[in-house]
């Protein structure tokens, strides 16, 4: 709603014709979030209750915090924030993938819960929706973005969305890759893989469009734009890093998340066209994490570093692509 | 001679890792794949690096863009490719940098690096230098 009490909507609407592009950008996207669609129930997350049973009382609660956290920002994303960027669309198609982007957050949020109802009773459940409530600094999180959603900057709004998608979903989606790189909790972990790369994708557009709105704009209004975002970077990862506290002290972990939390704030920033801030050494995830996320993003792929002597080919993988001619 | 061939879509993020190698200032070639199919097609007529992003991600193949795949399918081009640098985004699993992994298969050249999107100033550093030597290595090696 805006501040005068009326919905806010687009004031024309042209049926949308995929044949006249003005933005091919649009197509990729879609496409490419239509070939990745899922849902949460062909994920076999029930074959994870032998393995959430070897975790130890502390660990559970901590999961089920996490999960809550997510559930809550994929609910602002998939209720307000993608919804929130629909008024503000440039094209047509624009419009559509937010459609798309707003429906995949609800299917998100829907999986926490999918994954809670296999592996906890209800009032574990209940319990840990109840200390995401009370906890300040997630409540903060959402506040914080919320407020971005409702003014009327159409650049900051996307600046909002594209930090939430790239960056304050981090601190929970740790906990998972930790697990899985444990060899623990691993459908769970597929489903979150799943978010992640969907995720990727979301914020890879919105801050793609956030820069093709930039560029219209005089310097000043360019370089404003730049200290806001991060201004509300320090804000939100100020934040981050006291949730992170709140969640992971008690189990040791809060040194390594925050590695975690400065690497995707960077790539947070290169989505939306800036430098990234964190030096390596801050930002270095642990190989474990990232080998969890990816299991490509290993050292394979640095030939300069070696001696040069050895002659490193890319191992033979499927390549069906029919355009290759050879 | 050497050079450097890339593709970048209108999201330019290639485009500006490329750009801050600073290699023009350096005496390298730069040349950029069209984008579009009523481009004129790019001839490259000197050895090249090819940095490439990584497109899909997802459920289906087509990890090298198909502008990429129509500049490699021209025979002569294909002939001077020496190694292959991609970029890409982790958050894609499995398929993080996997541009890098088909064309070096298809075309038996080196992998040389991987970066995410922008790439950081690191990056940035290493493969200009990592180029430097790379070419000076080729050039020891009889055609």
């Amino acid at each position: 709603m805006s501040p005068t009490g009326k919905l806010k909507l687009i004031d024309r609407v042209s049926a949308i014709n995929w044949n006249r592009l003005q933005d091919e950008k649009d197509l990729e996207v879609w496409d490419r979030l239509v070939g990745n669609f899922w849902v949460p129930e062909k994920v076999p997350v029930s074959n994870d209750i032998p393995s959430w049973h070897t975790l130890t009382d502390e660990e559970r609660t901590v999961t089920m915090r996490v999960f809550t956290g997510l559930t809550l920002l994929d609910t602002i994303q998939g209720t307000v924030g993608a919804v929130s960027l629909i008024p503000d669309a440039i094209t047509p198609h624009e419009e559509a993938v937010y459609t798309n982007i707003a429906f995949m957050e609800s299917v998100h949020a829907k999986s926490y819960s999918s994954i809670f109802s296999t592996l906890c009773s209800t009032e574990e459940i209940d319990e840990a929706f109840r200390w995401s409530e009370e906890n300040e600094n997630l409540q903060r999180k959402a506040e914080i973005v919320m407020e971005y959603y409702k003014g009327d900057d159409p650049l900051k709004r996307k600046v909002a969305s594209t930090l939430l998608e790239s960056f304050l979903f981090y601190s929970g989606f740790y906990m998972p890759m930790y697990w899985s790189s444990r060899a623990k909790l691993t459908n769970t972990a597929d489903v979150i893989r799943l978010i992640i790369r969907d995720e990727a994708v979301h914020g890879y557009y919105i801050g793609y469009k956030f820069q093709k709105g930039l560029e219209k704009l005089s310097q000043e209004r360019q370089d404003e734009i730049k200290a806001y975002t991060f201004d509300l970077l320090f804000e939100l990862y100020e934040n981050e890093v006291q949730y992170t506290e709140d969640l992971y002290d008690g189990i040791g972990l809060t040194e390594d998340v925050k590695k975690f939390l400065r690497y995707n704030a960077n790539k947070a920033l290169m989505n939306l066209g800036y430098e990234a801030l964190f030096p390596k050494d801050e930002a270095d995830v642990n190989p474990a994490i990232l080998a969890a996320l990816s299991p490509n993003a290993d050292e394979n792929h640095d030939f300069f570093s070696g001696s040069g002597s050895s002659y490193v080919i890319g191992k033979a993988v499927g390549t069906e692509d029919d355009d290759w001619e050879f | 001679m050497s050079a450097l061939v890339y593709f970048s879509s209108v999201s330019d993020n290639t485009h500006r890792f490329v750009q801050r190698l600073g290699l023009r200032e350096s005496g390298t070639a730069v040349h950029r794949i069209p984008l579009r199919r009523g481009d004129e097609p790019l001839t490259v007529d000197e050895p090249y690096v090819l940095v490439v992003p990584t497109y899909g991600g997802g459920n289906e193949g087509g990890a090298v863009p198909r502008q990429v795949i129509q500049f490699l399918n021209d025979k002569h081009n294909r002939s001077l490719i020496r190694g292959v640098i991609a970029a890409g985004n982790t958050n894609f699993g499995q398929a993080y940098c996997r541009a890098g992994d088909v064309v070096a298969a298809k075309c038996g050249v080196p992998y040389l690096y991987a970066f995410e999107l922008l790439g950081t100033n690191e990056d940035v550093m290493r493969v200009r230098d990592g180029l430097g030597r790379f070419w000076q290595q080729q050039s020891r090696i009889p055609a």
